[in-house]
């Protein structure tokens, strides 16, 4: 397959391994989280890796390479890895794994650590800015909103930000956002 | 506790994708649950339902559902969701929560912050799920009016409302069975095809614009090969993927597929007897005409 992709598509695992790299607590920290706590009962079988939908079409996402980089603690290696984002979270892993690690459980634990780190795809920004502003993912057209009345649905349910903002108070996901080095 | 004396009554979930650009499914639903007796209360206040935050921040993720329950259980009313991502997150927080004390408890300090509190009081179902477990195929068979017979179709689940297996649990992930159940009850054929529950590649799309095109690619010429007339969904964003990215997908690939891909309500709003206007069809990119033609509606 002709990969195109122009970035994070390194070849993560084809790197020599420095002993420097490796953060032997990582995986611990893993282990305490919610969806993390089966990571060492990977056995490396590549279930995975064979049922992913999306490694039939990447050369670079590999959720078996993922879980053995996080046993090995390669924290920085993984969480700069744009490869990570590629998950789609079918749970196709997590159902088929014969050991109950939860990949993708894992991979968004992951991912969570990258964006405490700064490493933020743009798309969750606007998707965070606009949950905020009105609960709504995407800022919906007044036209669509209109359009509903014409076509005889209800008026949509309306969000609440002053309420969000209150029960989220704590999470300083604006913070998180900021990070991103813009 | 949320139904009384055989009234079935649920707070519909419409989510974001769907008010956003989906509307024929949202519209398609209402209709078939007025015929079907299913009455619809709208959530009193709506925040998205977690999932595209859980990349992010798990803990918002939970935030964010949690909220939602809470607000269904002050209505004490089910929910009933479209969107399998939307069903997904508010089952799972909802199970979540009901047996982790410790979680529930670090939940709900951050709820009472807006006087709300997680009690554990309500349930969640998929659309599909209402109306194979609450309306019951029995009930459907006696209200199809114009049984689709000789229609040839294909069904694509979507992953969340079939995994994670350990939070959904209503239908074999490897082998689905209650969509075909429901397409069959409207006297259509439903075809079996290679790799039927493999994922349409939608969830990546916000960081990558060409592997889910792959994906769906790929299953659109599964169910081409099999001489399925259209795909039937129940859900907002492999619909998009199947629908509203195809003809890109037919130039991208140089490949002509044609497959005209409708949500479950409008199939089964056909059989109850509706005609395609009222259930949504002008919005569909990929036309259903011959499948129209065949079923005795012209000019639709």
């Amino acid at each position: 397959m002709n990969e195109q992709d122009k970035s994070g598509q390194e070849k993560m695992g084809k790197q020599i391994i420095k002993a420097s790299e490796l953060d032997p607590k990582f995986k611990y920290e893993i282990t305490q989280m919610h969806g993390g706590e089966k990571l060492l009962m990977c056995f490396q079988c590549g279930t995975c890796t064979s049922d992913c939908p999306v490694a039939r079409y990447s050369d670079s996402y590999r959720p078996r390479q993922l879980i053995r980089m996080t046993q090995l603690g390669l924290k920085e290696r993984i969480l700069k890895s744009e490869t990570l984002w590629l998950c789609a979270a079918c749970f196709t892993c997590t159902d088929r794994c014969p050991q109950g690690v939860k990949v993708a459980d894992v991979i968004r634990i992951l991912k969570n650590l990258a964006i405490k780190e700064g490493y933020v795809p743009p798309v969750f920004k606007e998707l965070a800015s606009s949950i905020l502003d009105n609960g709504y993912a995407y800022r919906i057209p007044e036209l669509r909103i209109k359009k509903r009345e014409q076509i005889g649905l209800p008026p949509l349910p309306k969000g609440n930000p002053e309420s969000l903002a209150k029960i989220l108070h704590g999470i300083e996901l604006k913070k998180l956002l900021e990070k991103r080095g813009e | 506790m949320a139904e009384t004396q055989g009234e079935i009554k649920y707070l519909i979930f419409l989510g974001c994708a769907i008010p956003y650009r989906v509307s024929a499914y949202e519209l398609s639903t209402r209709k078939v649950m007025e015929k079907l007796g299913v009455k619809l209360e709208e959530m009193p206040e709506f925040n998205c339902c977690g999932v595209p935050m859980d990349p992010i921040s798990h803990e918002m993720m939970l935030l964010l559902a949690a909220r939602n329950l809470c607000m269904a259980e002050r209505k004490g009313l089910n929910i009933m969701a479209l969107c399998p991502g939307c069903t997904g997150a508010l089952k799972k927080v909802n199970t979540m929560l009901k047996n982790d004390k410790n979680l529930r408890e670090e939940i709900n300090k951050h709820l009472k912050e807006d006087g709300l509190e997680f009690k554990g009081t309500i349930d969640v179902k998929h659309l599909i799920q209402v109306l194979n477990e609450d309306v019951g195929l029995e009930k459907i068979k006696t209200l199809v009016k114009k049984p689709l017979k000789g229609i040839k179709v294909a069904e694509h689940n979507g992953c969340h409302v079939l995994r994670p297996k350990e939070y959904m649990g209503f239908d074999d992930p490897e082998d689905p069975k209650i969509l075909k159940t429901l397409i069959e009850v409207t006297g259509a054929e439903c075809l079996d095809y290679m790799d039927e529950s493999q994922c349409c590649g939608a969830p990546v799309a916000g960081v990558n614009d060409r592997i889910p095109l792959q994906l769906t690619k790929e299953k659109l010429a599964h169910i081409r090969d099999v001489g399925a007339q259209a795909l039937i969904t129940i859900c907002p964003f492999c619909h998009m993927m199947f629908d509203t990215n195809q003809i890109r997908i037919e130039r991208m690939f140089n490949e002509k597929f044609g497959i005209p891909t409708l949500h479950y309500p409008q199939l089964l709003g056909l059989a109850l007897g509706m005609p395609p206007e009222e259930l949504g069809f002008r919005e569909l990119r990929v036309k259903p005409t011959e499948l129209l033609k065949q079923l005795g509606f012209q000019g639709s």
